[in-house]
Formats: structure tokens, C-alpha cells, sequence
């Protein structure tokens, strides 16, 4: 009967399953420290006999992710992890020092805490674990000479709370203030209170009192909720407060407590003789820990309890009643079905037994509910099969984490509450990668949250390993292969961490995007290999992080060389030292030899510079450049010392800024200015060719207007340039006039461009001019052309 | 000559969308400071900037007031600063300063850099080593993308082809992968990918492991085939004069952002005026592409027009003349503007041109181009040079010289050389190992000297690890081959006949007919030939490094592309193009019934291009 481990409890009914046997072979639990993980963690325990290495341990207890935490006298608490091995430590303050007498783990999502009570009742806070900061609490008045009677924490909505009972006074500490709280609703006669409990969500309080009676209500101890009186007063007890979780069923929010003092489980009613016991809240029942039992204990709920409560006319009974007929061919089955049919019930009917299956352990009972389901599903045409589908999948899951090999006591309710992907962690922290693979395959989970992240881990276990380096990355490579969502560089880092770094670099080949590779090689001291990788992947950025890295790891010399095998991160740092680091430029060309760029930096740096130092760098750059065998540069790089020492004396005689003009440039000033002789200076010491120095002439003299000086100049010697030069710097000129450059070209003899010139203007004038200087025998062409012209300009 | 599109050319993408995006990036990065706040703009961004999002819309989150970004101390009250910049050294050291001296003084401001359009390391590394990193909010403004016009799309990153092309550094070839990624990421993968140089080979393997690292959930849609080119697979084209009406206005005003400033002397009047220039503008989208002789007939004919639809008014009765002021008179309006416009430019352009002998200079380089009468070329340069009428022109006309030639004899290296340091200064040597470091301006070897280097590069590339040492060489080694080049692929069109430049018959038309620019020659070549099959000899004489490769993603054939869609193509330049490599492409586009998108790092010319060669302090 599936009706016999119940019990009946003025309200409501509540059930035992046996969980597990408890192989454990000790003699009690008395005289031990326990602590159990909810959501059917693991079981801790502790021997108060054991002598601890480090410290007398105070009070152990669980994190949400299944850490061990060991509370010592002295204030520190051990992290270890679910296969015992030691992870961490921190320290509770340095009041804590070998003064902590009472100490509590409490849980809320995501984090866990510690709280901790000293000699000298003080009461320090971690509210996080992992982030450790530690809150001292405020004193609590009277505390010294009244004694401290029992205390709970209460963890609600990012607050840490302290509840606690000083004699006949409540007090609620938090990180500021401390104050004095009257229950409402309590026996007046109440002097002390011998103990207090929270319920799993911190949302109800419970307190036990001297005169026998139990007092719930909610944890801001404003709104009594349930008052009962026991008519027994033992000290000692343990109290574990539970509050139904479920909804559905209005009347089962009555929260209930379990007592259970030295032999009597209250609720449950039933005598564990001559055993210690130990309670663990879930958040849907209780986990009753014995020497040799392991049970839960829960409501029952409220749909198991409609469907086989005796007599039940739910639709979820009948469908069950219509299964178990139509499996003897009975034709019941027609009845019973055609009963909820008649009540269009049959949704709700299939809807129930899955339901109902969730909350089943057995998987006997489960399959009855589900094969029911099926049947009446079958009479459904459109039922989506989802609910069932996914019941189904993970009920199958349930049942295998609840193996006794597993050992994880998880009911359909915890599980939905601690989703899927807890489950695969904590599957994955046993170690129970296959498990957890299988099950990721089963339910369907996306690839980069499953599979590959139970891989990876796996990974990680496996690079502790005492295998060969190519042993164990060639088995990692054979079983992860490509799998979306794997990064080789964190397993690689876990094998560094591990003191692998040959085998952290093999892993690190597998990595297929180079950026992943460069952090872990910088931190495993790789520089150039780093390098390397950085290169490759293109990334700039990625580079200069690493060069940046050997800047400061190796030496100048060894960096340098470095670089030049790397042209790509040289150029890079080039770029860098020209706006940031010039000398370190400097360096860099000399350590390279490379004659010609210290020559361009030279000459580059010279014009920064003021003329006095001027020279000096351009003569550094005249020698880099002969060692570069540079001789055209170094010849310019020479005359340009000679030029600058020129203009400079000039610049101190005239008063004229000289100095950055190029030769030319300086030589046409030269010449506007009439300083003839320092033109021509110029022009022989620096070998000017004749071209240049006649056009140069010519244009300044024009710019002048020194059309004497230009005739004069014209006449000394024929025109390297020829003629038409001339033409073109009088047009340029300002004093623009036909005629003059006309009876110029003329005085010259030019007569024929003079004739081109006056042809093309069409002025009488100028062609009058032209014509007159012609000598009518010579130039019989030119003449008849310039006729023609005239007489054209005189239609006009 | 008309440009009549065929009527299967496929439809364009809608790049404007790339415009909003930038913009509401930036105004999300500028709420993220709230409140009043002055914003500083690196000179390098306040044309593209402007495109982005004017004035208006910058005051309406909360700008106060805009400055230049320069090394001088700031004068704003606002205590809260935000810094709009290029991730440059420069800048960044600037903005230290500022923020130092504001310590000094005791002055308390918020202060947030935006990098465009993205962060370097090193930035941050020079904010720490300045002492400021935590004084200062970093954020990234993803604008990799400006579009210019329908078919041209800019990265605005002018300093992509220093930084690479002579000084190595690769920084922007991985932003560029990078941008290309996200470029496809919202228009489709190419179905075929086409490039050449070693810098697009580098750039499209980043971008394919960008692809197979990314989510798999990129459009699978393909559209179009890419081609990747590198500018110094070809050097010639950029330097020659341009004569095509877009490539001419560059020249002379300088093109900026896809808009010009008219200077008072065109616009005969007090004030500069700001003109910009894509297909919007009906009038210079029908000359644009023109050669620069035809462009006059063209604008007299269309002032014609104009005339002609003005004086349909006469004759008109009431209700017609309603119409015609209602519906017509606001095009023509605007067209009557633009019109002048254009035709003041022209003639602006006319007479600078013909003062510097424009036609005696385009005859040298297509003597240059053709490898004919080089000693008479080399006195003009040398005049050129003496006369100093223009310092880069002279260099570029040296630069035209040492490609065409295969390098210059030793002596006139020289003479011309110390020619050129006599006129320009002496600093100009660091601009000429430049020019050198380049390919640009070499000396010829002796034949012996250069096969032994090539040999032990050979050697070199055998040994992978230093793989890498080569490149340095491999500059070095460059060799142009232009002459072989240009006979391979009959660049230059036969000289003996008349050219058609009223409808040309091939794109030698942008240089009056005298050579077809041998970038765009190639991609016509290989888009013929679907790969490089046969132009091995070419690719080999370009340096190599030449790759054709289907598909730009995986899962290919799961959706089939649109037929059209095989026709678009994405051309992208890194290190820049000019517009009349541009104008080109439009027409071998309208010749063959492509449609090309043009993607640049940034739009060139000569004189841009040997600008930022030059380390000269002038």
C-alpha cells in the first residue's frame, strides 16, 4: 500500500521515504559534528575526538556549492572540497583569535555565510565567503551577565540578520544597530528561551520556550502565526522549522515544526530507539540522518494526496483506477474514464498523475502515474505532450542521481529549484563526468552550457594528472576535438596552475584563436613564444602587449635582439619610440647597426633642435651615413653643416633670418637683397649649376625690378637657359609691360621671339616696334608676317 | 560620351545605413556622459565627423562647445570634457597634458576619450605612463565606414598607407579586417573573393578567421564578388596628372569627404562656399566622369537647356505659369546654381592649368608612360626642379620616372637628387630614403648585385620562422616592371591612332587616351577570367601574393544567390584610390554590366600620396 508510511497530523499528512541505508560504520552520532548540504548535498561529519592539526574545529557545515567549511576556535575557516581535499582558508578577524565558541554556516541563493560568536559575545558576520568581508556586529547589551541562550541567523533580501534570546528578552542585531524585540502573542510566564529556528527560506521564525510552548511566526517576529503548548519541557532539543512549499493547497501553508528531542521525533511520532539523529531542512521536508537510515520526511503533496488518498474521486484518481483496470481488461476502465470524461476532466486528470509522478520516489510508483497519464493522453487529441515529454526525461535524471552510487536525495521540487545547470556542476564537482555528460545528452542541453562544460572540466581533472604530457594532451585532444565552446587556453591554464607548463603549452596548440594564447604564455613567463603567437594572429594590440611585457622582463640587449627577429613588432615599437621613447629609437638603431636610419634619426632630430646644436647632430649624421656607405648623403648632410654655418654668419651680419632656407631659397634672397657678392660666393663654393644660377638671377632681379642690372646680366654671357626665360619672368613680374620686354628681347637681338610675342598679342603698337627694328633683308619672312598681323589689327 | 547603365546591372546595397548607425553609436557614447560638455575633435575627424552628424545634432545631446584638438592649453569652463580622436600618440599625450595641468591647477572635470574607431593599446599604455589612466573613461566609436556616394565607401583612415606601405606597422590592416567583418556582417559574404599584395592577402585571412571565430549566426545571404588590392601593386596610376572632371577637381581644390571648398577667386564673391559633390547633384554627376575637354561642351550645352526651360515661361498663360513657378522653377533654380558652379570651377581650373603649361606637363608624362624620348623628359623634370615650381609635383614627376623606367641610371639619381636638395632643402633626404624604402625612387642596380639578393631571399623564405625577415627585403628587391607590364597587358593604347575621347572605347579615356590604369586593367582581367588563370607571368611580376577563392563563408549553397547579384562587386583599395581609378570602374562597369562598389582606406592622389611621404619640414 502506498498509503502506509503516512501520517496524519491535524492538518495535513505527511510522509517518510526511506532514502538510503547508511553504510557508515560508526557507532553514533553522538559526540560528532554533522552537517548536511540541502538540495541533498552531501553529509559531513566530524569526530569531536579528532585532534585537528590546526585548531579545535567549532562547527562544520556546507556552502551552496558543495564546499566544506570548518569553523576553528581560532577563528579560521578551511575550505575543502567535496573529495576532501583542502582548497583555502580564511580568518574571521583577528578578534576571533581562539575565542569562537558557537559558529553557523547559513545559506541564501547563490552565497553562503558564516556567523560566529566569541568568548566575549560578539558576533562577526561573513555574509559571502567568497568575497570575506567581514562585518563585525554591534554588542549586545547585558549579554555578559545574562547569558546567551541560543541565536540564528536570518539571510532575507541581501540583509544578514541576528536573531537571538538573552534571557527573557528577543534581541535582532544587524551590521548597525542593536534592538530589543517584544513577540507578540507570547505566554507572559516565558523566562527563557531554550532554542530558535528559521525556516528554510528565512521567512519564518519558530522559538521554543522554557515553559514548553512553541511559538511560530514571521521571521520580523511581528505576526504570530501558530502558538502550541507541549507538555514537556526537555532542554535539549533540535529544532528544524519547515514551511510547505507548495501553493496549491491553501491550507497546508500552516508551517509545522520537527522537534525532536533526545528520542522522540515529534512529528513523525515515531520512537528511534537508541539512536542520535540529525536533521537537515530541505526546502520541501526534512532529511532525518541516523546511524543507519537516511529518510526524508515531507508533506504530503497535495496531488499525491488526492490521487491515492482512500476513496478519492479526483480525476487523477480515477484515471489511475481506469489504467489499472484496462490493464486487466476489465471494461472498469471504460467507466471510470467516461466518468472524468463526463466532467470534461480529463486534461486535468493526465495533468495530475504527471504531477503526481514528479513527487514520486519509487520508480515503480512513477512509471504507474506516467503510464496512466499516457492512457488518458491518448483519449486527448490536442494535449501537448510537452509536460509529459519533459517529466519523463527528467524524472529519468532524478532517479539516476539518486542512485545510492550518486547518493544525491533530490525531490522534483529541489530540483526544479536548483535548475539543471547546478545539477551538472554538482555532478561535475563529484566527478561523475560520464553522469553528467549522459545526462546534459539526455535532456538536450545546449552544447556550450553542457557537454563541453562538463568536457572542460574534465579536462581540467585530467591535467592533474601523473600521466605523460603527450599522454594526457592527446587524450584531450581525442575527446574534445573541435566541440563548440571549448577554450583549450583555461584548460592549459589549469595545467600551468598545476606546475605543467610543457603540458600547458601543448594544450595551448590545440587553441585555435591565438589572442587566447597570449595571457597564459605571458603568465607562464613565454615571452617569445608569445610573441610568436601574437604575430600571428594579426592583432596588433596583441603584440604590443607583449612587447610592452619584454620591455620590462628581459633586458635592453635581449629585447632588442628579440624584436629583430620580429620585424612586424619592431616596426610596431619603432612607431611607438618615435612619439614616446626617442633615445630608446636611438638605441635600438645602434644595437641594429642600421647606420642609415641613426642618420635619418639624426637628421630628423637636428631640425627640432636650436642651430647651435644643429650642427653637431647633422655632423652625426654625416658619420652614420659613410658607415652606411651612404656618400650622397653624407656629401648633402656636409654641405647642408657648410650651408647652415653660412646662413648663420649671415643671419648674426644682417639681422635677416637666413637659417631654414634650402641653397636655393637662400641665394634668391641673397640676390633680392643686391648682396651680389654673397650670391655668387655661394654659387662657386657649393657649385651651382649655370642653369639654376641664371634662372635664379634672372627671377630676383625681375622681382626687383632691376631691369638695368638684368640687361647687364643678360648681356655678360649667352643664356644657359635661353631667352624665352626672360619673357616668362617679366610676364611673373608686376611692371607688366609689352613693350619693355619687346625693345628688351630686341636690344638682345631676339627679334624673332619678340615678333612671335608681338603676333600673338595683335597690338599695332607692338607690332609697329617689332617691324621697325627688323632688318627688311634678313628677316623677309618675319617681316610678311608681321605685315599680315598688322593689317589684321587694323580691321579690328 | 554618356554613361547609359545596362539594364541587368544589379542593385546597390543601401550603404546609408552604415551613416545612421555611426551616428546613433556616437550619440549613445555621448550620453554616456551627461550632462553639459565640451567636445574636442582631433583635426583628422572633423570632416568625416561633419557627414556623420552635424553641429545641430551634437548640440542636442548636450555638446556646449566644439575645439580643434591641439597642443595648446585649454580655455573651456566646462567641467566636463569629452575628446574625439584617431587613436594616435599624439593626441593622446595632448590630453594627458590637459588633464596634468588641470591637476596642477587644481581644476576638477570629468574627462572621456572616444577612440575612432578603436582603441589601441598603446593608447592606454601612454595614458598610464603619463599618470592619467584613471582620470580619464575610455569608449570606442565603431565608425570604420563612411560613405562618400552610392558606390563609394571610405574608411578615412589617410594614414593607412604610411603606417603600413613604408613604416610596417599593421595596425590597421587588423582594423580593417575587422571593419570588413562587420561590412559583410550586415550586407552579406562575397560568393567570391579576388586579391592581390601581400597586405590583402594578410587582411582577408584575418577576416576569414574573424568569420570562423564569430557566431554562427551571419547572414548567410551572398551578394556580390570582393576584390582586395593593395596600392603598391601599383604606383603608376596614382601619380599620373588627373584629367577626368572628379580627379581634376581633387587636384586643384582637394576633395574632402566627398565635399569641396570653393575658394572666393571661383565663386567671385567674398565668401568660400561648400559644395557637395556625389550623385545627388544632377549636373556633376553627368561630368564627373568626363574627360576634362569635353566638360565645357557639355556645360555649355546643359546652360543651353536651361535657358530653353526658362523661357517656356513666355507664352504661358496664368495657370500654366502657376505650374511652372510651383513645380519646375525649384530644379531649375538649383540647377542654375550648380551649373555656375561647375562652371567657374572649370574655369578656375582652365586658367591655373594653362599657367603652368598643363599640356606641356601631361605630354612628359605620356612620354614617361611609353617609354619615349626619356632624356628629353629627364632635362624637363630637371627645369621643373631648378625652376622650383612645384615641390611635389617635381617628386612625383622623378617617382613617374624611376616606375616607368625600372629605376634611374646612376647619375641622374644623383643629379637630380641634389638638384632637388638645393631647391627644397636638404631634409628632403629623409623623404627620399622614404621614396626609396618604397619602390618609389630607386637607382638602378647593376644586374649581379640584385640576382645575389634575390637568392638569398630565396633562401630566406625557405626557413618559415623568419619567413617574416623577407618583407624587409622583398621592399627593397621591389622591382616595378612597368615596361613589361604595360606590354603584357597593352596598357597603352597604339599611338597612331586618333583617340575617341567622345566615346572612348576603353578606360584609357581618364588619361586622354594614353594608358589604361593598370589597376583597374587587372581587375578587368581577372574578372574575365574568373581567377588569375593566365596571368601568372603578371601576378609574378607584381610580387605575387595574388589569390581567387570562392566563397567567403560556410554553409555555401544554402541559399542561392540572386542571379544579378554575381555581377556586384566590391573593389577595395588599401592605402587609397584616386577618383579617376574610380571613374574607371564606372565605366568598364557600364561597358561589361558590373556594378562596383569602390571601398578605400581613403581617397588619394599624387599629392596626398607623397605628402605623407614626405618628412621635409614644409
Amino acid at each position: 500500500l502506498l498509503q502506509q508510511n503516512w501520517n496524519w497530523n491535524s492538518l495535513l499528512f505527511s510522509r517518510k521515504t526511506d532514502l538510503y541505508e547508511m553504510g557508515w560504520n560508526i557507532g553514533g552520532l553522538r559526540d560528532c559534528l554533522i552537517a548536511a548540504a540541502p538540495y541533498g548535498g552531501p553529509i559531513g561529519k566530524c569526530d569531536k575526538s579528532y585532534v585537528w592539526k590546526s585548531g579545535i574545529v567549532v562547527d562544520i557545515g556546507w556552502t551552496v556549492s558543495d564546499y566544506l567549511l570548518c569553523i576553528q576556535e581560532n577563528g579560521t575557516v578551511l575550505i575543502y572540497d567535496i573529495l576532501g581535499n583542502y582548497c583555502r582558508h580564511f580568518n574571521m578577524g583577528s578578534e576571533s583569535q581562539n575565542s569562537v565558541t558557537e559558529a553557523k554556516v547559513f545559506h541564501s541563493a547563490y552565497r553562503t555565510g558564516v556567523a560566529i560568536l566569541t568568548k566575549a559575545y560578539r558576533f562577526s558576520v561573513v555574509t559571502n565567503i567568497d568575497d570575506q568581508k567581514i562585518w563585525r556586529l554591534p554588542d549586545v547589551p547585558g549579554l555578559q551577565t545574562s547569558g546567551l541562550s541560543c541565536w540564528t541567523v536570518i539571510s532575507q533580501d541581501r540583509q544578514t540578520k541576528l536573531v537571538l534570546a538573552s534571557g527573557r528578552n528577543i534581541y535582532v542585531l544587524d551590521n548597525d544597530s542593536c534592538t530589543s524585540v517584544t513577540v507578540p502573542g507570547l505566554d507572559p510566564d516565558v523566562s527563557s528561551y531554550f532554542h530558535m529556528s528559521a525556516s528554510f527560506n528565512y521567512k519564518y521564525l519558530a522559538l521554543y520556550t522554557n515553559t514548553g510552548c512553541i511559538w511560530m511566526g514571521t521571521s520580523n517576529l511581528k505576526v504570530p502565526l501558530k502558538y502550541m503548548i507541549l507538555k514537556c519541557s526537555y532542554y535539549s532539543c533540535i529544532m528544524v522549522f519547515k514551511i510547505s512549499s507548495r501553493c496549491r493547497r491553501p491550507r497546508s501553508q500552516q508551517p509545522s515544526v520537527v522537534l525532536m528531542w533526545d528520542r522522540l521525533l515529534l512529528v513523525a511520532g515515531k520512537n528511534n530507539e537508541n539512536d542520535e539523529l540529525y536533521l537537515v531542512p530541505e526546502l520541501d521536508g526534512v532529511r532525518i540522518i541516523g546511524s543507519k537510515s537516511h529518510e526524508f520526511l515531507h508533506e504530503v503533496p497535495a496531488t499525491c494526496e488526492e490521487i491515492f488518498k482512500i476513496a478519492s474521486m479526483a480525476p487523477g484518481a480515477l484515471l489511475l483506477e481506469a489504467h489499472k483496470e484496462y490493464k486487466k481488461e476489465s471494461q472498469k476502465a471504460d467507466e471510470y474514464l467516461r466518468e472524468i470524461k463526463d466532467q470534461n476532466l480529463l486534461p486535468t486528470a493526465v495533468e495530475q498523475c504527471i504531477e503526481a509522478a514528479g513527487f514520486e520516489c519509487e520508480p515503480e510508483t512513477q512509471k504507474m502515474l506516467l503510464r496512466a497519464a499516457s492512457f488518458g493522453k491518448s483519449f486527448l487529441s490536442n494535449f501537448s505532450p510537452e509536460k509529459f515529454v519533459t517529466m519523463c526525461r527528467e524524472l529519468r535524471v532524478l532517479n539516476a542521481v539518486r542512485d545510492y552510487t550518486v547518493g544525491m536525495p533530490l525531490t522534483y521540487v529541489q530540483f526544479s529549484q536548483l535548475t539543471v545547470q547546478v545539477l551538472i556542476d554538482r555532478l561535475v564537482f563529484r566527478r561523475l563526468y560520464p553522469l553528467a555528460i549522459e545526462i546534459c545528452k539526455h535532456l538536450k542541453i545546449r552544447e556550450f552550457q553542457g557537454v563541453s562544460h562538463v568536457l572542460k572540466h574534465w579536462a581540467c581533472f585530467k591535467v592533474q594528472q601523473k600521466d605523460p604530457d603527450e599522454d594526457i594532451a592527446h587524450a584531450i585532444n581525442q575527446k574534445l576535438g573541435d566541440t563548440a565552446g571549448i577554450s583549450y587556453s583555461e584548460i592549459a591554464a589549469k595545467a600551468y596552475e598545476c606546475g605543467r607548463p610543457e603540458l600547458a603549452i601543448m594544450l595551448l596548440d590545440f587553441e585555435p584563436q591565438s589572442g587566447e594564447q597570449v595571457p597564459l604564455l605571458l603568465k607562464m613567463k613565454r615571452g617569445q613564444l608569445a610573441l610568436n603567437k601574437a604575430i600571428e594572429s594579426g592583432d596588433t594590440d596583441l603584440v604590443y602587449t607583449v612587447v610592452m611585457y619584454l620591455k620590462n622582463e628581459m633586458n635592453r640587449r635581449d629585447f632588442f635582439l628579440t624584436l629583430r627577429k620580429h620585424p612586424v613588432a619592431l616596426s610596431l615599437y619603432r612607431q611607438f619610440c618615435k612619439h614616446q621613447e626617442q633615445d630608446t629609437l636611438k638605441d635600438l638603431y645602434n644595437q641594429e647597426d642600421d647606420h642609415q636610419e641613426l642618420a635619418n634619426f639624426y637628421v630628423q632630430e637636428s631640425y627640432q633642435e636650436k642651430v647651435e646644436v644643429r650642427v653637431a647632430e647633422l655632423q652625426k649624421a654625416v658619420d652614420e651615413y659613410s658607415k652606411a656607405r651612404n656618400e650622397f648623403a653624407a656629401k648633402a648632410t656636409e654641405e647642408q653643416i657648410k650651408l647652415l654655418k653660412f646662413q648663420r654668419k649671415l643671419q648674426d651680419e644682417t639681422d635677416k633670418p637666413y637659417v631654414d632656407h634650402s641653397l636655393h631659397d637662400t641665394v634668391y634672397n641673397l640676390l633680392l637683397e643686391g648682396s651680389h657678392r654673397h650670391a655668387e660666393q655661394l654659387y662657386k663654393d657649393f657649385k651651382i649649376p649655370d642653369k639654376r644660377y641664371w634662372w635664379l638671377k634672372i627671377s630676383a632681379l625681375a622681382e626687383k625690378n632691376d631691369w638695368e642690372e638684368l640687361e647687364k646680366f643678360s648681356k655678360s654671357k649667352k643664356s644657359p637657359i635661353g631667352y624665352l626665360a626672360f619673357v616668362e619672368v617679366f610676364s611673373i613680374s608686376e611692371q607688366f609691360n609689352y613693350l619693355i620686354i619687346l625693345s628688351f628681347l630686341m636690344s638682345l637681338r631676339e627679334v624673332e621671339q619678340a615678333a612671335d610675342i608681338a603676333i600673338e598679342r595683335k597690338n599695332e603698337n607692338d607690332l609697329n616696334l617689332v617691324l621697325s627694328r627688323c632688318n627688311q633683308s634678313t628677316d623677309r619672312s618675319l617681316v610678311e608676317r608681321l605685315n599680315k598681323a598688322r593689317s589684321g589689327a587694323n580691321k579690328k | 560620351m554618356a554613361f547609359h547603365s545596362r539594364i541587368d546591372s544589379p542593385e546597390i546595397p543601401k550603404f546609408s545605413d552604415l551613416k545612421r548607425l555611426a551616428c546613433d553609436q556616437l550619440i549613445y557614447l555621448l550620453e554616456q556622459l551627461p550632462g553639459r560638455k565640451d567636445l574636442f575633435i582631433e583635426a583628422d575627424l572633423m570632416s568625416p565627423l561633419d557627414r556623420i552628424a552635424n553641429v545641430s545634432i551634437l548640440k542636442q545631446h548636450e555638446v556646449d562647445k566644439l575645439y580643434r584638438l591641439d597642443n595648446k592649453p585649454v580655455i573651456s569652463s566646462c567641467d566636463q570634457l569629452c575628446f574625439l580622436i584617431r587613436p594616435h600618440i599624439q593626441a593622446v599625450k595632448w590630453i594627458s597634458e590637459i588633464v596634468n595641468s588641470d591637476k596642477i591647477t587644481g581644476k576638477c572635470r570629468k574627462y572621456k576619450i572616444i577612440f575612432c574607431p578603436q582603441k589601441f593599446y598603446v593608447c592606454e599604455a601612454v595614458l598610464e605612463e603619463q599618470g592619467v589612466f584613471g582620470d580619464v573613461t575610455c569608449d570606442e566609436w565603431e565608425f570604420y565606414f563612411l560613405p562618400l556616394d552610392d558606390d563609394i565607401i571610405s574608411l578615412e583612415l589617410p594614414e593607412f598607407f604610411r603606417d603600413y606601405f613604408l613604416d610596417g606597422d599593421q595596425r590597421w590592416v587588423f582594423a580593417t579586417a575587422k571593419a570588413l567583418h562587420y561590412f559583410h556582417s550586415l550586407f552579406g559574404l562575397p560568393l567570391k573573393v579576388y586579391g592581390i599584395g601581400k597586405c590583402a592577402k594578410m587582411t582577408y585571412e584575418m577576416w576569414r578567421q574573424f568569420i570562423e571565430e564569430g557566431e554562427k549566426k551571419l547572414s548567410t545571404d551572398k551578394t556580390g564578388n570582393l576584390f582586395i588590392f593593395d596600392r603598391d601593386v601599383d604606383f603608376v596610376t596614382p601619380l599620373c596628372s588627373q584629367v577626368v572632371y572628379e580627379g581634376l577637381l581633387d587636384d586643384v581644390f582637394r576633395i574632402k569627404c566627398g565635399s569641396v571648398e570653393l575658394c572666393s577667386d571661383v565663386t567671385a564673391s567674398d565668401k568660400t562656399i561648400k559644395v557637395l559633390l556625389n550623385s545627388q547633384d544632377k549636373v556633376f554627376n553627368e561630368i564627373r566622369n568626363e574627360h576634362f575637354s569635353n566638360v565645357f561642351g557639355f556645360l555649355s550645352q546643359k546652360a543651353k537647356n536651361l535657358q530653353t526651360a526658362y523661357d517656356k515661361r513666355q507664352g504661358m498663360d496664368i495657370k500654366q505659369m502657376k505650374n511652372f513657378v510651383s513645380q519646375e522653377l525649384k530644379g531649375l533654380k538649383q540647377e542654375h546654381r550648380l551649373l555656375s558652379l561647375h562652371i567657374s570651377a572649370s574655369e578656375y581650373i582652365m586658367k591655373r592649368k594653362t599657367k603652368l603649361d598643363f599640356q606641356e606637363l601631361l605630354k612628359v608624362e605620356h612620354s614617361l608612360l611609353d617609354g619615349f624620348n626619356v632624356r628629353e623628359s629627364i632635362s624637363y623634370i630637371e627645369e621643373h626642379i631648378i625652376r622650383q615650381i612645384s615641390m611635389f609635383e617635381s617628386l612625383r614627376l622623378l617617382c613617374l620616372l624611376s616606375l616607368t623606367e625600372n629605376g634611374l641610371v646612376s647619375k641622374d639619381y644623383r643629379s637630380l637628387k641634389s638638384q632637388y636638395l638645393q631647391s627644397y632643402g636638404i631634409e628632403h633626404v629623409l623623404t627620399f630614403a622614404n621614396l626609396r624604402q618604397m619602390g618609389l625612387l630607386v637607382e638602378q642596380q647593376p644586374g649581379e648585385t640584385f640576382t645575389a639578393m634575390e637568392s638569398t631571399v630565396g633562401k630566406l623564405v625557405a626557413d618559415k620562422a623568419v619567413g617574416k625577415l623577407t618583407d624587409a627585403f622583398s621592399s627593397l628587391a621591389k622591382k616595378s616592371n612597368f615596361r613589361a607590364l604595360s606590354k603584357k597587358l597593352t596598357l597603352i593604347p597604339k599611338s597612331n591612332e586618333e583617340y575617341d575621347l567622345h566615346s572612348p572605347p576603353d578606360m584609357a579615356y581618364i588619361f586622354s587616351g594614353a594608358y589604361i590604369p593598370l589597376s583597374c586593367k587587372l581587375i578587368e582581367q581577372v574578372l574575365e577570367r574568373d581567377g588569375w588563370n593566365g596571368l601568372e607571368e603578371v601576378a609574378r611580376m607584381l610580387n605575387g601574393n595574388e589569390f581567387a577563392v570562392a566563397a567567403g563563408g560556410g554553409g555555401a549553397g544554402e541559399s542561392k544567390p540572386k542571379p544579378q547579384s554575381s555581377r556586384l562587386m566590391f573593389v577595395i583599395f588599401l592605402g587609397g584610390c584616386t577618383f579617376s581609378e574610380i571613374s574607371a570602374l564606372r565605366f568598364l562597369g557600364k561597358q561589361k554590366g558590373y556594378k562596383f562598389i569602390i571601398i578605400t582606406t581613403a581617397i588619394t592622389n599624387s599629392s596626398r600620396l607623397l605628402e605623407s611621404l614626405n618628412d621635409g619640414h614644409s
